[in-house]
């Protein structure tokens, strides 16, 4: 082994016998301050080069961001529409899903389901138009009807939509039976959009929360189909008969999908009518 | 030729008019857009065919409305008669025009429309219908009224340009 070679084991054998002295603890506080300066040395490069490296490359970055930005917004704006539209169909499935049930539970007639598309331009007139018509076998003076009760009936009929006359409508009368009272009577509707009962008789005791419902008299509604119950009742002894108003069990305001009864044919009883004395 | 459109405009105000404002309730009145439309389309000064444009507007309401058809072609050819006119003599002023035909239409028609029912047979108590239907129409169609001069006088600008006026 010549003088070089020997100079080179003795430099690492020293070198490894100080750091395997370092490493078990030995030098103890020199090691520590020499190891902090050594991080403290590092951390002030790293902060600097990180902030130069920001400074670099931020403005990018910033471009990058509000482009994903836009497109982020643009996803939540587009999920925000399906979340209505959804909220929509979830409506639509639980209208028709008691309308359903409604015609389940009324297996004797047969319905053909509508929506609303419009009310009458007219404030005097309560009408609807549905958008089923005669190429739906539609026809003039069939009842309209919802899950929870008479809506009208048909008055006008094109090929692809109808024209549906409200039971709130000032031209519309019902002729109704009292459940509980066991009589009959008319509901008339108005201009105000309220239902109110006539011709009930004053020997007949009528209370508030009476059911009422089509009593099928004259031909131009099916017997049973609900209309509401009475709120308030009159009752004068000069009048000839007792008045009521009536608590709709159809929300009007509200009218989306309705049902015609598809298998009822009105009957006109015109010329059954006496015909005025000159 | 720019007259034509008259047709889609019309349609799109009588099916707002259905859809849209008709569900926009003020105690029991409503707007009356297609009227807002033709008394405002009658006040411009360049425009010549407010006649033809009440005739489509009142047939295409007719299809829609169970109102008597005489109701909506007497009612509509009186606001746009009384439109001709205030704009001759009122036309310094055009919002005190179109004002003044919108109050005095809208109770032409609603009075038009009472008798017509009354005389037809359907109970309609004269202080109701003033008080519920007629009196909040006339708020809407006076609040509605000054947007929609603004709108069909641009449209006037549009369908008779200047140069075409001279």
């Amino acid at each position: 082994m010549n003088s070089r070679a020997l100079q080179t084991t003795i430099i690492f054998l020293v070198v490894g016998g100080i750091i395997a002295l370092s490493l078990g603890g030995f030098f103890g506080s020199a090691s520590r301050q020499f190891s902090s300066v050594l991080i403290d040395a590092q951390t002030w490069f790293s902060s600097r080069f990180t902030g130069l490296q920001d400074f670099i490359t931020a403005p990018r970055d910033i471009v990058s961001l509000r482009t994903r930005n836009a497109e982020l917004e643009t996803q939540v704006s587009q999920l925000q529409a399906q979340v209505i539209e959804l909220q929509q169909r979830v409506n639509e499935t639980e209208i028709l899903a008691a309308l359903v049930d409604f015609s389940r539970s009324n297996p004797e007639s047969t319905y053909k389901a509508a929506a609303v598309i419009g009310r009458d331009p007219s404030p005097f007139l309560h009408y609807i138009i549905i958008n089923r018509g005669s190429n739906d076998d539609i026809r003039r003076g069939m009842p309209v009807v919802t899950n929870q009760g008479l809506v009208g009936r048909i008055d006008a009929v094109i090929a692809d939509a109808a024209r549906v006359q409200l039971i709130t409508d000032p031209a519309s009368a019902v002729n109704v039976y009292l459940q509980n009272a066991e009589t009959n009577a008319v509901a008339f509707g108005s201009v105000t959009g309220d239902i109110s009962l006539d011709m009930i008789s004053q020997s007949v005791t009528i209370e508030s929360g009476d059911l009422i419902l089509t009593s099928g008299l004259g031909g131009g509604f099916p017997s049973d189909l609900i209309i509401g119950q009475v709120v308030t009742i009159r009752n004068l002894e000069f009048e000839l008969f007792q008045q009521a108003t009536i608590q709709p069990a159809v929300d009007f305001t509200r009218l989306e999908i309705v049902l015609v009864i598809t298998n009822f044919r009105p009957v006109d009883i015109t010329p059954l009518e006496p015909l005025p004395s000159p | 030729m720019r007259n034509i459109i008259a047709f889609p405009l019309l349609g799109l105000a009588v099916i707002l008019q259905s859809s849209m404002v008709s569900q926009v309730r003020l105690i029991s009145g409503y707007a009356d857009l297609p009227l807002l439309m033709l008394a405002a389309w009658a006040l411009q000064e360049r425009v010549k065919s407010s006649w033809q444009w009440t005739a489509v507007a009142c047939l295409m309401i007719g299809f829609v409305s169970s109102m008597p058809w005489p109701v909506i072609a007497i009612g509509y050819f009186g606001v746009i008669f009384m439109a001709q006119i205030l704009q001759r003599r009122v036309w310094q002023a055009p919002l005190l025009a179109m004002f003044s035909v919108i109050f005095i239409g809208t109770l032409f028609i609603h009075l038009l429309s009472f008798v017509v029912l009354f005389a037809l047979g359907t109970p309609l108590p004269f202080d109701d219908v003033i008080g519920m239907i007629t009196l909040p129409s006339l708020l809407l169609n006076l609040l509605f009224s000054i947007p929609i001069y603004a709108l069909m006088r641009d449209l006037a600008h549009w369908v008779y340009p200047l140069e075409e006026h001279e």
